[in-house]
């Protein structure tokens, strides 16, 4: 018990600090707490800002043959849109969730290298305005650019010169490389932090969920993100120095460029949502009072969706050209990706069972997690069936598909996370009202979106289209999709009015609001400096546990 | 008054519509609509039959595993009442793992066997002697024709014979690109294959019935991906004949538009497109020879009437913004009289 107390002793009195002093703190700060919230709070701002860019291309297609954007800034919007959704929001709040949990859950006073992590934010930090500012910088010859319009895949050879004028384009490859080398930083990071700095007791095999998760996740960004960097490199290259990798008017490859951005793209897709695994795996236990189910199952669940998510990527190029046998091969493995995934669900379902659920908001977004990702894995596995995916492909079933992953998968949990750690990040709770009325607001526009953009694609409508002509059916399902967006935004309106008032006002947290059982609760909300007054000493995956229930501690069933 | 704001756009955009769809809605609605369910052609039947077996596959999942998780939330929330004790723990169980494993792999074990059976009827057909061969050109933002076998070439409205059992012509599609990446989608006759440049790809459909099946480019190509659209009209055999024979002359040479030949061969049309029979031999644009027997100008963006084909020789960009014909800034009498040209060549 003694060992995961602590004292709050060493506190520095918050008002003598003031505004520039704040400032110069936040921008030497080496600390993985507030790096953590510098990453979530700068990913929010953009998850605001490429969440409007959403809604005027919603409002675009609300009616058939709508002038509210030209085809240009329609296409530019929808581009920085998928951008910063990745690479502006996802992958940043990711990084900062884990930089400011993976510390506190394995008894660590920091990362191993806090300057490394401090490096890693403010390049992302630049990096990402990089894509804003080619709004205004893009211009290139004669105003021939703007902000990138290829799509968030850049499809060779749209991105070589001759179709891509002007500066968008560059701009656009700085800003992956620079972020990339952020995200890439925060990896090597959290490996070295979880492989050499666990507290004592805490071998592999009693790490929370989350931590195993992290590290997976970190191994995964650094096999993806490789290719990824050296493909923007070879377009760069294509572009200034008159290489041709990718300019098929001079013999080089279209389709290269398909395979390398794909080969970092499918294990994104799994890097964007195991942490949304993570939390779930952490707060469906707290809040249905059960020990997570098979335990080892779920890590080895997932490092088995980590080997084979690097072998699906031309699953993304079923309709260009590939050997029937090539195709046979790919459908394989994404299917075979299913199981895994399948495995983790029946185990969330059977850490459910037999609980005694509370209902709180994190809880609530998990649930909808839950049955929002079993509809998003089942129509994947209808686009791996091959002459299935001929049909949909690049129409808008994939864009309801990939929201149905990255909204009612990743976005659900983030927001459930949101709910769960805010009290441990800033000592207060949000409001158990507002929460409610986010958590319907967003789910009934969600569904409203994204089930009704699965039959427009079925009925024809491809992707990325600025507009679409009357009478082909496509009016109603588009309308009603478009509803949604404002339930959506006024969801995420409450959210901010909710975290602005708990900074205020919200009730008091105490350490430890959830009852929950790993290291992060056990210190004081906000945590200090140091984290931890002792370096805790654990016995089992549930550290708490064991302390509220001496009579039945964890340790003897691990 | 807010609400009020918030749906000015969406009535400025109806208006818009009412005033500015360049007679393709009512076109449109004419044509019956693309579904991917509703098949008129073997490989789109082939992934049809085999998608409505993974629906209904994915349907019982589904259906199980959300019955459970509901079943679940609602029989174990906390009552009121609790007595605050923790529910029994339970940490695993093996042989309930293995089931939930070997479940799913046999599921995906006759998923794959299905899949590579459709894979395999699809793309490895055998071309018959009988079947026509299309060469499909993608262009940004419109599709080139070629039938080298017939000597024709068109533009943006695929002619195809209908394929009905008595004999089956199907048609054999190979797939070029001159620029960037496009895809050829049409719904109700197959599914997408890309267009990529330096590569050539095959597809194939055999439509059961004649008709009209609209389709369009599925793959992002820039400013205008969302116009250059597609229809495949598919003739009975003996219109399909007559539609060939007349595709094979050269253009009409109508003496009383001389005027406006004049001003089509002078000016920089004659760069970008063909008049099979005059001096016009650009392959940049659409070939013209026989542009009035198309329905559509520009790719569907607009119906093909003398007055729609005067405002795109005008301004394209009001008709499709971005196109890259440019405007010609022809006084009104030079314009007057190159579309009565044009519209002779039938």
């Amino acid at each position: 018990m003694s060992t995961i107390e602590h004292d709050a002793v060493i506190e520095r009195p918050e008002s003598e600090v003031s505004g520039l002093g704040r400032l110069h703190e936040l921008v030497t700060t080496v600390d993985h707490k507030r790096l953590g919230l510098m990453y979530i709070g700068s990913a929010l701002l953009f998850f605001v800002v490429a969440g409007l860019q959403a809604a005027v291309i919603r409002l675009q297609l609300a009616v058939p043959n709508a002038g509210i954007v030209p085809p240009q800034v329609f296409n530019r919007l929808m581009t920085v849109h998928g951008t910063s959704m990745v690479f502006l929001f996802g992958m940043p709040i990711l990084t900062g969730f884990f930089n400011y949990l993976v510390p506190l859950m394995i008894g660590a006073r920091d990362l191993a290298f806090p300057r490394l992590n401090a490096f890693g934010f403010w390049l992302w930090l630049f990096g990402s305005c990089l894509l804003y500012y080619s709004y205004v910088g893009g211009e290139g010859l004669y105003g021939a650019g703007s902000a990138p319009d290829v799509g968030w895949f850049a499809y060779a050879p749209l991105t070589e010169r001759p179709f891509s004028p002007g500066n968008g384009t560059d701009y656009w490859i700085l800003c992956i490389l620079l972020t990339s080398v952020g995200s890439t930083a925060t990896a090597i990071n959290l490996i070295a932090s979880i492989v050499g700095m666990r507290c004592p007791g805490m071998t592999l095999r009693k790490m929370p969920v989350l931590v195993w998760l992290a590290l997976i996740w970190s191994s995964m960004i650094l096999v993806a993100l490789s290719p990824l960097s050296a493909a923007q490199v070879m377009l760069l290259l294509d572009r200034f120095l008159g290489a041709h990798f990718f300019d098929t008017q001079a013999g080089g490859s279209a389709v290269l460029w398909q395979h390398f951005f794909w080969i970092f793209g499918h294990p994104e897709v799994y890097i964007l949502v195991i942490p949304g695994f993570a939390f779930a795996s952490e707060i469906i236990p707290v809040f249905s009072r059960k020990v997570i189910f098979g335990y080892e199952v779920m890590v080895a669940a997932t490092c088995a969706i980590g080997f084979i998510s690097v072998s699906v990527w031309a699953h993304h190029m079923f309709s260009v050209g590939m050997t029937p046998a090539g195709n046979v091969f790919f459908a394989t493995s994404t299917m075979l990706v299913g199981v895994p995934t399948g495995i983790k669900i029946f185990n969330w379902l059977a850490t459910i069972w037999g609980g005694k659920l509370r209902f709180r908001t994190p809880m609530l977004f998990c649930l909808g997690f839950l049955f929002q990702f079993l509809i998003a894995g089942l129509t994947g596995i209808m686009l791996a069936v091959v002459p299935f995916d001929w049909q949909l492909t690049d129409t808008y079933f994939v864009v309801a598909h990939f929201h149905y992953v990255l909204i009612g998968g990743l976005a659900f949990t983030i927001f459930g996370a949101i709910y769960y750690w805010f009290p441990k990040a800033t000592g207060r709770m949000l409001s158990e009202t507002l929460g409610l009325w986010h958590f319907w607001l967003f789910l009934i526009g969600f569904h409203l979106t994204f089930d009704t953009l699965h039959f427009a694609g079925m009925l024809g409508m491809p992707r990325r289209i600025y507009t679409y002509q009357p009478g082909r059916g496509l009016e109603a399902y588009n309308l009603v999709a478009s509803i949604g967006v404002l339930f959506q935004a006024a969801g995420v309106l409450v959210l901010v009015i909710n975290v602005i008032r708990s900074l205020r006002s919200g009730a008091p947290a105490g350490d430890d609001p959830w009852d929950a059982w790993t290291l992060e609760w056990s210190t004081s909300s906000p945590p200090p400096e140091y984290n931890f007054a002792t370096v805790p000493v654990v016995q089992s995956r549930r550290p708490l546990w064991d302390a509220k229930h001496p009579e039945d501690p964890d340790w003897r069933y691990e | 008054m807010k609400r009020a704001i918030f749906l000015a756009p969406f009535l400025a955009g109806t208006v818009q519509a009412l005033a500015n769809d360049w007679g393709m809605g009512e076109a449109n609605s004419k044509i019956e609509r693309a579904n991917i369910f509703r098949p008129l052609s073997t490989p789109a039947h082939e992934i049809s039959t085999l998608a409505v077996f993974v629906l209904a596959v994915t349907t019982v999942i589904f259906v199980i595993v959300s019955g459970l998780l509901t079943y679940s939330v609602v029989r174990f929330r906390s009552r009121r009442g609790d007595d605050g004790s923790e529910p029994p723990q339970v940490y695993g169980s093996g042989p309930v793992e293995f089931a939930w494993t070997a479940v799913p792999v046999l599921i995906v074990f006759v998923l794959i066997l299905t899949t590579a059976r459709s894979i395999y009827t699809v793309q490895a057909a055998r071309r018959p002697p009988q079947a026509v061969g299309v060469r499909v050109v993608g262009h940004q933002w419109w599709w080139e024709f070629q039938y080298p076998e017939l000597g024709i070439v068109t533009a943006n409205e695929l002619h195809v014979p209908v394929s009905d059992p008595p004999g089956s012509t199907p048609t054999f599609l190979e797939l070029e690109s001159a620029d960037v990446a496009h895809s050829f989608w049409v719904p109700r006759l197959a599914g997408k294959t890309d267009l990529i440049p330096n590569k050539t790809n095959v597809t194939w459909i055999d439509p059961q019935e004649p008709g009209v099946f609209l389709g369009q480019c599925a793959e992002f190509c820039g400013t205008q991906h969302a116009l250059m659209l597609l229809r495949v009209v598919v003739h009975p055999r003996d219109e399909w004949d007559r539609w060939v024979s007349a595709q094979r002359k050269p253009a009409a040479g109508d003496p009383s538009v001389a005027n406006g030949r004049r001003v089509f061969e002078s000016t920089a049309c004659v760069s970008c497109h063909a008049v099979r029979g005059s001096g016009a031999v650009g392959r940049f644009g659409p070939d013209l020879t026989h542009l009035m027997s198309r329905e559509t100008l520009a790719a569907g963006a607009a119906l093909n009437t003398p007055e729609n084909l005067k405002a795109w020789i005008r301004d394209p960009a009001a008709i499709k913004p971005g196109a890259l014909m440019p405007a010609m800034n022809l006084d009104a009498r030079d314009l007057d009289d190159l579309v009565a040209y044009l519209v002779t060549l039938g």
